[in-house]
């Protein structure tokens, strides 16, 4: 009875950053498959990349809880486009401005979903990547990461990113920044997983894992250039 | 055929004498009026086969749709008045959607007949509502195979392996019935749909038709669709070649 105050929630179990890359033929996304309690690595196996219908992809990071609801809402959106029949389907622009429009419409409420969304797809050879914060503030860019992402990967997609790369081109500048963000983000783990949506499909991997060296001159004295540090 | 119910037939919420609630045999003369829809049950999927009597030469071909995707998994065949047929596919979407929500399963095909068809006999009970003028033939395939239910006016589901509602249901079933469902693909399910409708039209009464048909079957991965367009004009012309020799038989 009477509508219930809520406040900023916290989140309780998180997954880290996202990746996401256009590419030739379409859209590479990344993350791990890890989901924090807080400072514990709690869930090994989270699967943080879904399709979405036949042509988008979406990648979240934050409270995982909200982003089930997330894809629950999609996939009863998808259905219902699906049944209409008409030769038409929702494409990953039309998916972007409902995130937006739900992720907008939570934090005016004071009540968000905590997630930060990568958003990608290909419909008639138009190619989309894009963001939508729980705060509702949405882009879309050539290369796009949250979280941790955004300091340890986009400086190395700015300065590695080109127009028109390969798969194979792609899949090598992603797992680079994912091997960094392994190595410097304690939230994520040596567990892997890659989405990749063209024309002719969607296909998420299963989880791969990539070769670390902790042989390499920065971690043998991990705390020399810190000043005041113990 | 033709009962006159005079003083017991102005509310669905008065018996006759004789134990009849008239309002409800006068909504299901509407559906006796429309276009046949047959249905079949076959041992891979169930087909559904709907014959669109067309009104009017200006209309779009393949507009004014009969059949309607319910879920994934199951769709609606309807006759009789199509905007209270409009009405009943929104009730089920919402009820399968409802129920998936809900459960987190897909909508068993019997819950989603028994639900249409308390939604239906719903609007017999109250006298400031007047029943359904459509009958829907839903099709459907769950963990308990392929299954067909038909849903009337006055509120009731019945399964069936094969059904027909609609002008040349008498016809048609007659025609259901020679046919062995049990060891048909749904392949020739369609066909023989597509015969039985273009058999029962009446050339003489109704000016030109249109048919559509769909099918949930392991073909379409278990998911209802309307039948390929190729299989589709097959299936037209067998039935339509089908027609030309039954009349060179006279």
């Amino acid at each position: 009875m009477g509508s219930v105050v809520r406040c900023d929630r916290y989140p309780y179990v998180t997954g880290s950053s996202v990746l996401g890359i256009k590419y030739k033929d379409g859209i590479l996304l990344a993350s791990d498959t890890a989901g924090c309690y807080g400072s514990t690595v709690r869930y090994k196996s989270v699967e943080r990349l879904k399709r979405i219908g036949d042509n988008t992809i979406l990648g979240a990071s934050g409270e995982i809880s909200d982003f089930q609801a997330i894809t629950n809402l999609l996939d009863e959106l998808i259905t219902e486009d699906w049944m209409w029949d008409d030769g038409n389907k929702l494409g990953p622009f039309e998916i972007h401005n409902y995130l937006n429009r739900v992720m907008y419409n939570r934090r005016n409420k004071f009540d968000p979903l905590w997630n930060s969304l990568v958003l990608g797809g290909i419909k008639k050879g138009k190619k989309y990547l894009g963001m939508v914060s729980m705060i509702g503030v949405h882009f879309q860019d050539n290369h796009v990461a949250t979280g941790f992402g955004n300091h340890l990967a986009r400086p190395i997609f700015r300065d590695e990113w080109k127009e028109d790369m390969t798969l194979e081109e792609g899949v090598k500048l992603l797992e680079k920044c994912l091997l960094v963000l392994f190595y410097r983000d304690r939230s994520a783990i040596n567990k892997f997983q890659m989405a990749n949506v063209t024309e002719g499909g969607i296909t998420i991997t299963e989880p791969f894992a990539l070769k670390v060296n902790w042989e390499l001159e920065a971690f043998r004295n991990p705390t020399k250039g810190a000043e005041g540090s113990w | 055929m033709s009962t006159i119910g005079t003083g017991y037939d102005l509310s669905v919420t008065t018996f006759s004498p004789d134990g009849r609630v008239f309002q409800i045999e006068y909504a299901t003369k509407a559906v006796d009026n429309s276009g046949t829809v047959v249905g079949v049950r076959c041992k891979d999927g169930v087909v559904l086969g709907v014959e669109k009597l067309i009104s009017s030469k200006m209309l779009l071909e393949g507009s004014n749709r009969r059949i309607h995707a319910i879920n994934r998994h199951a769709g609606m065949a309807l006759a009789g008045l199509a905007a209270d047929g409009r009405q009943i596919v929104t009730r089920a979407r919402t009820e399968a959607a409802n129920y998936l929500s809900f459960y987190g399963e897909d909508v068993p095909i019997k819950e989603l007949s028994n639900r249409v068809a308390h939604y239906s006999h719903l609007c017999t009970l109250y006298w400031w509502l007047r029943p359904f003028g459509s009958s829907s033939i839903i099709g459907g395939y769950d963990i308990d195979g392929p299954q067909l239910y038909t849903i009337d006016p006055s509120g009731v589901a019945y399964r069936y392996y094969g059904a027909a509602i609609g002008k040349g249901r008498q016809a048609a079933k007659t025609e259901i019935e020679k046919l062995r469902l049990a060891q048909m693909t749904c392949r020739e399910g369609v066909m023989a749909v597509a015969k039985i409708i273009y058999g029962v039209h009446d050339e003489s009464k109704d000016k030109s038709f249109e048919l559509e048909m769909s099918w949930v079957c392991d073909e379409s991965k278990r998911e209802h669709q309307r039948i390929p367009s190729d299989l589709l004009m097959e299936a037209k012309a067998m039935a339509r070649d089908a027609q030309e020799d039954d009349l060179d038989a006279f």
